[in-house]
């Protein structure tokens, strides 16, 4: 028994003692991390945002796991841990999202979950994963609401919401001398839409206080037809016609009002239009006003880390990266700063989710959309500089050019911490430095 | 007393404006409500034309339309593509697309018909129901399948007929031959329902199978002939909206939606039912989007729950002897 014991008081020894040393010592080449990763493979944005966003997404990772990103993500994966991507389907709706995210925590064992573009997502996964406290990195969703309305600790997005689009936009056309003594709206009737269409207006109130709006439509998503929208709108004769419409309904309503003259009679004005450009082509009519959600695709500036993603993307998938491309790779560099912040601290080993989270909250780190601060929701949500431009179609490279570009920085288009995106704009958009 | 005077958004009308400033600016947004309601309307009957024929002849409730609305429209949009791409003449490919995509539809709704529906006929309605349900979803993942997940632009048929305009608007020519097409539709299913010899078989199995069946009448080839034709208007449908739309999945969905709100509307199984029911539903839809677009989507069950309420058969559905 004696030796017994003995024998035993060693192995606990030797095993406290191997404990000790691996929990110091860095990560191996062998570690992986595994990423889950949901963007929409199919239904309506699919095209639009989810592919290209998996392509970003199988883009970016493929080059972290080479190290061959520049400075300063040029370490190899993360933190040298190689990520494993499993990549499911957005589409299905709120109440499958909410499943297949515990799936991915529970079944597959993913160390963070990073994706999600549907507003309505976002809204309905965020609370389950603070309730598992594991790691959510929300990578678009336009919606104001996820930190305005909700406190997390465990969830972060990591782009700007959809006010900085509609307050830039605004922005943009007091800038260039746009007339618009009256507008008319035209928005999908979702949250979307509506959060659009409200931050839009309200910013129109401020920036413009004489325009008045006319017609103001709110068809349902996905309606494809607009005949009889585009007759009001043209009815209206409206200076400036304003739209968040994206996809295939975007693409369906240039197709239909571009013929009945409507672009002729009102300045286009779209919240989110740069990725139908390549789809529509010598359709899109020229002088168009568009952002695309960021300093993005043909909006980009030239930087290191663009002079990498652009080319790079364009070689790899067959076409130019867009927003939803941009926004997940933004996405992934946050995740990579905040866990090598992380490791850092601790030594070199794979961080905690806590360790994450300590790292992630109030980071900022460099793009190739530009400098990402998540200043926002208690350092949990992101604001970013972003770019708005018109249209030209060039006939010689056969696609459609962005000319006439304008920068605003996150400050000049962003609430600033503490206060509601809307109450911001209607209370005259105070604290904005715009450069 | 003064008259009650809608204006479209944007006209403005000082208070000494002459009364016929206010006839000119009422009568204006009246003829622009009854155009594109019209358009919509003639969209609304192609679609459900189909779909209430089938109810007629073989009391299904077919969900599987609007896969086949969606399926002509992409074999429309590749019909059309390849066209371009071998610089034909939109117009050739603007007639191909159609008897491309009528043409897969009655193969398609034959085999359908003779390989899986005839299994089921006999058992409960909701059975069927369930079965076109199925069809449906294996169209909408079959039509992933073949042409993925990107939208399809095949726009060049919608600049065949130019432009029209009606005062300070401009209306697509294309959209304005749905009117014609849609007319010409209904009044040939209507011709060989009544004028013909088939359409009286069709009409004696309509109204009593057995009875027909036991005077020689071959039930199962009328049932094949008039569920496939019933696709064949529903791809012919997808195929004549492809131009004007980018397609892509999804598309089936809204449509079953408001072909069964036509259909019950005007009484399932009734042409002219379908008729009345897109003329009504269009005008109303476009009033309400010139007048109150907040209510947009309410008219058309609004429609729909009133008819319901006053006859519940729908407007056109005929009073059936009870079988004794």
């Amino acid at each position: 028994m004696h030796t017994l014991s003995a024998h035993k008081g060693r192995i606990a020894l030797a095993a406290a003692a191997a404990a000790l040393t691996i929990s110091t010592v860095p990560v191996s080449a062998q570690e992986t991390f595994k990423l889950g990763i949901v963007t929409f493979l199919s239904g309506p944005a699919a095209e639009s945002f989810g592919v290209p966003a998996r392509n970003g997404a199988t883009f970016t990772i493929d080059e972290l796991n080479k190290g061959s990103v520049p400075a300063p993500h040029n370490k190899v994966g993360f933190g040298g841990m190689k990520i494993e991507p499993i990549i499911i389907d957005e589409n299905g709706g709120a109440t499958k999202q909410v499943q297949e995210l515990r799936n991915l925590y529970q079944r597959d064992n993913v160390d963070a979950v990073l994706g999600y573009i549907s507003s309505g997502d976002c809204l309905a996964v965020s609370p389950i994963a603070e309730e598992l406290k594991k790691l959510l990195v929300l990578m678009d969703c336009g919606t104001p609401r996820i930190f305005e309305e909700a406190k997390y600790n465990y969830v972060f997005r990591t782009a700007s919401h959809a006010t900085m689009d509609n307050v830039a936009l605004i922005r943009y056309m007091k800038a260039k001398n746009i007339k618009m003594e009256t507008f008319s709206a035209i928005n999908q009737d979702y949250a979307w839409g509506q959060d659009s269409r409200a931050d839009f207006v309200a910013a129109a109130g401020q920036i413009f206080p004489n325009a008045k709006l006319g017609t103001d439509l709110l068809p349902k998503f996905g309606a494809g037809q607009y005949g009889t929208e585009i007759s009001a709108l043209v009815g209206a004769g409206s200076d400036v016609v304003y739209s968040s419409l994206w996809g295939g309904d975007l693409q369906a309503f240039v197709l239909q009002s571009a013929p009945r003259g409507l672009p002729k009679r009102s300045q286009l004005v779209f919240s989110a239009a740069d990725h139908v450009l390549p789809a529509l082509g010598d359709k899109m009519p020229d002088g168009t006003i568009i952002g695309a959600r960021g300093a993005y695709g043909l909006m980009s500036r030239k930087s290191v880390l663009n002079d990498w993603f652009f080319p790079g993307f364009e070689k790899a998938i067959g076409a130019y990266p867009v927003q939803a491309a941009y926004r997940i790779n933004q996405s992934i560099l946050g995740l990579k700063n905040a866990i090598e912040k992380a490791m850092e601290k601790n030594g070199g080993k794979k961080p905690t989710t806590d360790e994450i989270v300590a790292a992630m909250t109030g980071s900022q780190w460099e793009s190739p959309g530009g400098l990402i601060k998540m200043t926002l929701g208690d350092g949990h949500q992101a604001t970013q500089p972003i770019g708005i431009s018109r249209t030209k179609y060039n006939p010689e490279k056969k696609r459609v050019d962005l000319v006439d570009i304008q920068y605003f920085n996150a400050e000049c288009v962003n609430p600033p911490p503490g206060i509601k995106s809307l109450d911001w704009i209607k209370g005259g958009m105070q604290g904005a430095k715009c450069e | 007393m003064e008259p009650v005077i809608w204006l479209a958004k944007g006209e403005t009308m000082a208070p000494n404006d002459g009364s016929w400033k206010r006839v000119f600016l009422s009568m204006n947004l009246f003829l622009t409500i009854v155009i594109d309601g019209l358009i919509e309307a003639s969209w609304l009957f192609v679609v459900a034309l189909g779909l209430t024929l089938v109810f007629g002849v073989l009391k299904i409730l077919n969900i599987a339309h609007g896969g086949f609305y969606a399926l002509g429209a992409y074999i429309a949009a590749t019909v059309v593509t390849l066209f371009a791409a071998k610089g034909l003449p939109p117009a050739l490919g603007f007639a191909a697309m159609l008897l491309a995509a009528a043409f897969v539809a009655l193969a398609v709704g034959v085999m359908l018909e003779r390989g899986l529906l005839k299994m089921f006929y006999g058992r409960d309605e909701v059975v069927l129901l369930l079965v076109t349900y199925a069809v449906f979803l294996l169209l909408e993942d079959i039509t992933k399948l073949i042409w993925g997940v990107n939208p399809i632009l095949a726009t060049q048929p919608y600049e065949l007929f130019g432009n029209v305009s009606f005062g300070k608007l401009f209306y697509v020519g294309y959209d304005l031959v749905l009117i014609p097409v849609a007319i010409a539709s209904g009044l040939a299913v209507w011709f060989g329902l009544n004028r013909t010899v088939t359409g009286k078989i069709v009409s004696a199995v309509i109204h009593n199978p057995e009875i027909s069946a036991s005077m020689g009448v071959k039930i199962n080839r009328i049932y094949a002939f008039a569920f496939a034709f019933g696709l064949m208007l529903a791809a012919f449908a997808g195929a004549l909206t492809a131009p004007k739309i980018s397609v892509q999945p999804g598309l089936s969905s809204d449509v079953i939606i408001l072909s069964f709100a036509i259909v019950v509307i005007g009484g399932l199984g009734s042409v002219e039912g379908a008729a009345v029911g897109a003329i009504l539903v269009g005008l109303a839809r476009a009033a309400s989007v010139h007048i109150f677009p907040q209510g947009e989507l309410f008219v058309i069950y609004l429609i729909m729950a009133v008819v319901l309420m006053i006859r519940p058969e729908g407007l056109f559905q005929r009073e059936t002897a009870r079988r004794i």
